[in-house]
């Protein structure tokens, strides 16, 4: 039941915002809510058992089709449900000082949450499903409510986007349920009875439009262009959870749908998706580096960084032989950690540009300056974030990287050796940025700025924290995430 | 335990509480925490240190780890390992970093983020304390990328002004590339050894059965990341920039902390290298090409600080042709005197920049008079690079020479001209800086700075006899466990050059007997191509700076024009096909409707027009018909109403049969 739960108390909360008419209730409700599941979540992480499923729950709900309502939770996705939570809680928070529309926005935040949690909690392929389409929504009119001047341009882009690969990936659905037999969209027991094995061209073709549902959230190159143009658009707290966590869906898809159930066509093909993977990472951050917005440049790095986790997954699809299996369970490690950490550090960048966008209208990087003289709290957390993001040791981006890059070595060594370049481009425009932001002579254009209030502070002080811990003493949430990659390469 | 813990332990905690403190009392005594937390790691570093000499039997002094993460079934741990060398370098970090600090007192007096410096100063303690303790090469990849932040934060400390920024960003970047090389060394040796841990790379079976091609491999990979750190050519290019930090700070970059890691790192991994006898070569060639580059360009520069950066790429590179001609003990022996001189030599520099507020040579002169602590210290500390019997730098060169002789004549010559050089620029700053006439006055540093200089001095002096006879050869011993035999001649030849370069410096500095400004015209190009230091920063801000952004920008904009444009090329006709469904709708679909509107208006209005003209007409032409009929009809009838009833009759009958023929149709 904790999951259900988990998984409804943002309903409830939308509901009951719905019903709500002062705005401060509404804000105290979607607050309590998504805290609440920010504590379901936590309980779940601390009562989690490394190894195989937990919390499962499973009732039939359309037995016609095979359709069950089946939840549960692994090393794979308790991470990811924590970050929703966590980032679910931390928007609202965040949003706390919201005017515009403000019923509204709690409501499709709340909705959107519950949309999340219900893609990394279901274990039913028509489950999957519809909470995949539920979180399309709110996030659509998110953008093109409270978006900026392209707002609507961006939204139809966003939403036809991913709907096109909603499409691709429905029918990937339908031919794996047709050639299982018994028919079943339930994943575990699709795992076993692996439908599509010993029939590669068909298999290959569940492969592509696989692929092409998940790729275009990843985003992987070259599916990659709604999200930047989502990314400036979208307010503050839609850019947070967009890149914070709508992106790993894309990631935790190809982990729990594609690697376990069609291990042959992954196989197969597992050398194209390190190469869109290689291209992602080195193109991703050439192109960040060009960019003078910085939105822009955070969502392009996203796709740079999101290709650590696309080259992690390939090499686990390269696995091929039992003396890999190290290698192969260190660089999905490495992936799912890196979808994590992403989610934290992208998530706090987004966060800073909210900040300092709000304060000074402006996220053109050449228009700041000497914000480490004016705002010294606010730089000093830039810096550290800033740091994590281009993969200082010590800090999480660090350790997930480092993995991706280490079990990659082992498998495709050519490949990650051309992906390293990342990480110095990375580092490049990373330090730059500082350097445009923070660094010289404070802006006559802004001559009394306020650095972070309180409840700024709490929101990225919590995000700061995680990047140590798991920076300094990874054990814990890999601890976690290993028992589940362990078990999906059948360690 | 405990001890070797709190050696880098304390730092830290002193960069802790002053950086993360939010009350003022701390901050302002951030200066006392700081030295007194690397105080106690010092004296602990010198008890370890006294320990190891005296530890007898195999494997190192102290050692212990944790469980760090576990991948699949292996655990990965981060560990502490002291043995002769960790102790030799904890010893070396914490007194060099200790004298800086104190140096620091007067140096950076009412510095507006004074708080923030002693923080940064001992993070970078911590950091490089931490990389030495390593017991395995993640741990000390780890720290190094820490030393690399450091050293970061530390050049662009006063970052108000570009030039600090750019030289902050280039020494990251730079470093950066070469770390590259040291992570693919990383993950080579996990996927080939399964471990990071030392003991199982370098002591264990595993180093015989592995391929040589691989090992060379990746020893050249590692030596690659060293090259950055230890700003070997043609990753040095970052080091001349560096000094835009505080002069203090420069002290520690170029003698304890930073560039000593990548000789570290080739010393740590020794048993390796030697396993490579290819990588070995690589490692003495570039450090020959880097010792003789560096010395030329040396001889060139006016700024003080650029002559002893220049100075410091040049004895790495002596350092790396020790280590690659295949000695250990000459490698880090000079690693060890020239962090004592060259410490000296640029808090030296730093007490002439703080007394005449300039750094360039041709603006000073004659300061021998107004700072003669300064002077006097700063000449031990020249004396000693330049190689001169019987100070430090003397034995530990000798090393190096020797070791080359046995390895490579070429490289033994080069090496050796570069000891010539050596002296000669040295000099060119001595009699530049403190001789001559003076332009500028001077005055004596505060005791806070000149006391380092003194205890540095002394060891400048004296730190070379560790391995000289009179102490039992007791460096070689400690470090590689056996010395060789010194060679007389070869330090008669050594001697000689120094000495060589020390004459044509005084004739053509002091003397001006040589004219320098003739000689450079004589031999002009080359003059220039040594000058702009053989362009190397440009061709990299060419190829890589201007050449990453350029490609950047190129892909921005194919992302924009081709990547997006096929997105938006897709919306496009997608938005034509809709549009055409929309005209085809309009003009096709609702045409045929409209027409059949049209045609049923039109077949109304036909069927109106025939209603009125044909049929009404044939009414009226029945009823004209009939009228004429009639009136025939009357001429012969007499007007009955019957004849009407005929003649209606007669047209609904016509009608009939036109039904039923069109129903027959």
């Amino acid at each position: 039941m904790t999951l259900s739960a988990m998984l409804f108390l943002p309903l409830a909360g939308a509901f009951v915002v719905a019903m709500l008419k002062r705005e401060r209730d509404i804000k105290f409700t979607a607050l309590a809510a998504s805290g609440a599941t920010l504590l379901l979540a936590l309980f779940a992480w601390l009562r989690f058992v490394p190894g195989g499923l937990n919390f499962e729950e499973q009732y039939t709900w359309i037995p016609q089709i095979g359709v069950s309502y089946h939840l549960g939770v692994d090393g794979i996705s308790l991470p990811l449900v924590f970050l929703t939570a966590l980032l679910g809680f931390l928007v609202m928070l965040y949003s706390w000082k919201q005017k515009e529309r403000v019923k509204e926005y709690f409501l499709y935040f709340l909705v959107l949450e519950m949309g999340m949690l219900g893609v990394f909690l279901a274990l039913d392929l028509f489950l999957f499903f519809i909470f995949w389409e539920v979180s399309l929504v709110p996030m659509y009119f998110i953008i093109g409510i409270w978006g900026g001047p392209r707002k609507d341009y961006a939204a139809i882009k966003f939403f036809m986007y991913t709907l096109a690969g909603s499409v691709a990936l429905l029918l990937g659905i339908f031919i794996i349920y047709f050639k299982a037999s018994p028919h079943t969209l339930d994943i575990p027991l699709l795992v076993k009875l692996s439908p599509l094995a010993g029939s590669l061209p068909l298999a290959g073709l569940v492969f592509w439009l696989l692929f092409v549902g998940f790729a275009v959230k990843v985003p992987s190159f070259p599916f990659h262009t709604w999200l930047p143009d989502a990314h400036v658009e979208a307010p503050t707290g839609g850019s947070v959870i967009l890149a914070g966590v709508l992106l790993k869906m894309g990631g935790y898809g190809f982990i729990r749908v594609v690697l376990p159930i069609l291990p042959e066509a992954s196989r197969q093909w597992a050398w194209a998706v390190a190469i869109l993977a290689v291209i992602s990472i080195v193109y991703g951050a050439l192109v960040a580096m060009a960019q003078s917005d910085f939105k822009k440049l955070v969502a392009y790095s996203s796709v740079s960084h999101m290709g650590y986790v696309m080259l992690g997954v390939s090499s686990a699809m390269a696995l091929s032989s039992p003396e890999m299996l190290r290698s192969g369970v260190t660089a999905l490690n490495g992936a799912v950690l890196q979808m994590f950490n992403h989610g934290i550090i992208t998530g706090a960048l987004f966060f800073l540009v909210g900040i300092i966008y709000e304060r000074t209208h402006n996220r053109d990087l050449n228009k700041f300056g000497g914000l480490d003289q004016k705002v010294p709290l606010y730089a000093a957390v830039m810096t550290v974030v800033g740091f994590a993001a281009l993969g200082l040791p010590g800090l999480n981006g660090f350790v997930g990287e480092f993995l991706v890059f280490l079990g990659s070595y082992g498998i495709q060594p050519l490949f990650t050796a051309i992906g390293l370049l990342g990480i110095i481009i990375g580092a490049a425009y990373m330090l730059w940025t500082l350097q445009r932001m923070l660094l010289g002579k404070p802006r006559v254009e802004y001559p009394h700025l306020e650095d972070m209030d309180v409840r700024e502070l709490v929101v990225l002080a919590v995000l700061v924290a995680v990047m140590f811990m798991v920076g300094l003493y990874p054990a814990p949430i890999l601890d976690i995430i290993n028992s589940g990659t362990l078990a999906i390469l059948g360690g | 335990m405990l001890n070797v813990l709190l050696i880098p332990a304390l730092p830290l905690l002193a960069a802790v509480a002053i950086l993360f403190a939010a009350s003022p009392w701390l901050r302002e005594r951030a200066s006392r925490i700081a030295i007194g937390a690397i105080s106690v790691s010092f004296l602990l570093s010198l008890v370890v240190l006294l320990q190891a000499s005296g530890h007898e039997g195999h494997g190192p002094l102290y050692e212990g780890e944790m469980r760090w993460l576990t991948l699949g079934t292996t655990d990965i741990s981060l560990g502490i390992m002291v043995d002769n060398l960790s102790a030799l370098m904890l010893v070396i970090v914490t007194l060099v970093a200790l004298l800086v600090q104190v140096y620091s007192l007067g140096y950076m007096h009412g510095d507006p983020r004074f708080s923030r410096y002693y923080g940064f100063l001992s993070l970078f303690t911590f950091s490089m304390l931490g990389l030495v303790l390593s017991d395995n090469i993640l741990q000390l990849f780890i720290f190094w990328e820490l030393v690399g932040l450091c050293s970061y934060l530390l050049i662009g400390f006063w970052n108000e002004k570009p030039a600090p920024q750019l030289a902050q960003k280039k020494a990251f970047l730079v470093t950066k590339a070469g770390d590259l090389g040291f992570f693919l060394g990383v993950m080579a040796i996990f996927a080939l050894f399964g471990s990071f841990r030392f003991e199982e790379i370098l002591a264990g079976p595993k180093l015989a059965l592995i391929a040589p091609a691989a090992l060379t491999f990746i020893a050249l990979a590692l030596f690659f990341g060293a090259m950055g750190k230890s700003a070997q050519f043609p990753l040095h290019i970052w080091l001349p920039n560096a000094m835009e930090g505080p002069t203090p700070v420069s002290a520690l970059i170029h003698a304890a902390t930073m560039v000593a890691a990548g000789i570290f790192l080739v010393a740590r991994m020794y048993p390796l290298f030697e396993a490579a006898p290819y990588a070995l070569a690589v490692v003495a060639i570039v450090g020959t090409v880097t010792l003789f580059m560096a010395a030329t360009i040396a001889l060139t520069v006016f700024d003080i600080k650029g002559v002893l950066a220049y100075s410091t790429i040049s004895q790495l590179g002596y350092m790396m042709l020790g280590l690659g001609a295949g000695s250990l003990t000459a490698g880090m022996f000079h690693l060890m005197t020239h962090a004592f001189f060259k410490a000296l030599l640029f808090l030296g520099a730093g007490s002439v920049i703080h007394a005449v507020h300039t750094q360039d040579l041709r603006e000073m002169g004659g300061l021998r008079k107004d700072m003669p602590l300064t002077f006097w210290t700063f000449l031990i500390a020249t004396l000693a690079l330049a190689g001169i019997f019987p100070l430090a730098g003397f034995w530990s060169k000798d090393e190096i020479l020797l070791a080359a002789w046995h390895h490579s004549r070429p490289l033994f010559f080069l090496a050796l001209a570069g000891a010539f050089m050596t002296a000669l620029y040295m000099f060119r700053l001595v009699f530049l800086c403190f001789f001559g006439a003076g332009k500028k006055h001077g005055h004596e540093s505060p005791d806070s700075m000149t006391r380092p200089l003194l205890v540095l001095a002394v060891l400048s002096a004296v730190a070379g006899l560790v391995a000289t006879p009179l102490f039992g050869n007791w460096f070689q011993v400690f470090i590689h466990g056996a010395h060789e035999e010194p060679s007389v001649w070869l330090m008669l030849l050594s001697t000689l050059a120094a000495g060589a370069g020390i004459g044509v410096a005084y004739l053509a500095y002091f003397r001006r007997a040589i004219n320098v400004a003739v000689f450079t015209q004589a031999i002009r190009p080359l003059y220039v191509l040594v000058k702009n230091k053989y362009y190397v920063d440009e061709v990299v801000d060419l190829v890589f700076v201007k050449g990453s952004l350029l490609l950047g920008r190129v892909l921005a904009w194919l992302d924009h024009s081709l990547v997006d444009g096929a997105v938006n090329a897709v919306a496009s006709v997608a938005r034509l096909v809709s549009k055409a469904a929309a005209l085809i709708d309009t003009y096709l679909i609702d045409g045929a409707v409209n027409f059949a509107g049209w045609l049923t208006r039109a077949l109304s209005r036909v069927s109106g027009l025939f209603d009125l003209y044909v049929v009404d007409g044939a009414v009226n032409l029945g009823a004209w018909l009939t009228g004429g009929f009639s009136s025939l009809l009357r001429a012969t009838q007499s007007g009955q109403v019957q004849s009407y009833v005929m003649v209606v009759f007669a047209g609904l009958a016509a009608i009939a049969v036109l039904v039923l023929f069109g129903g027959m149709i």
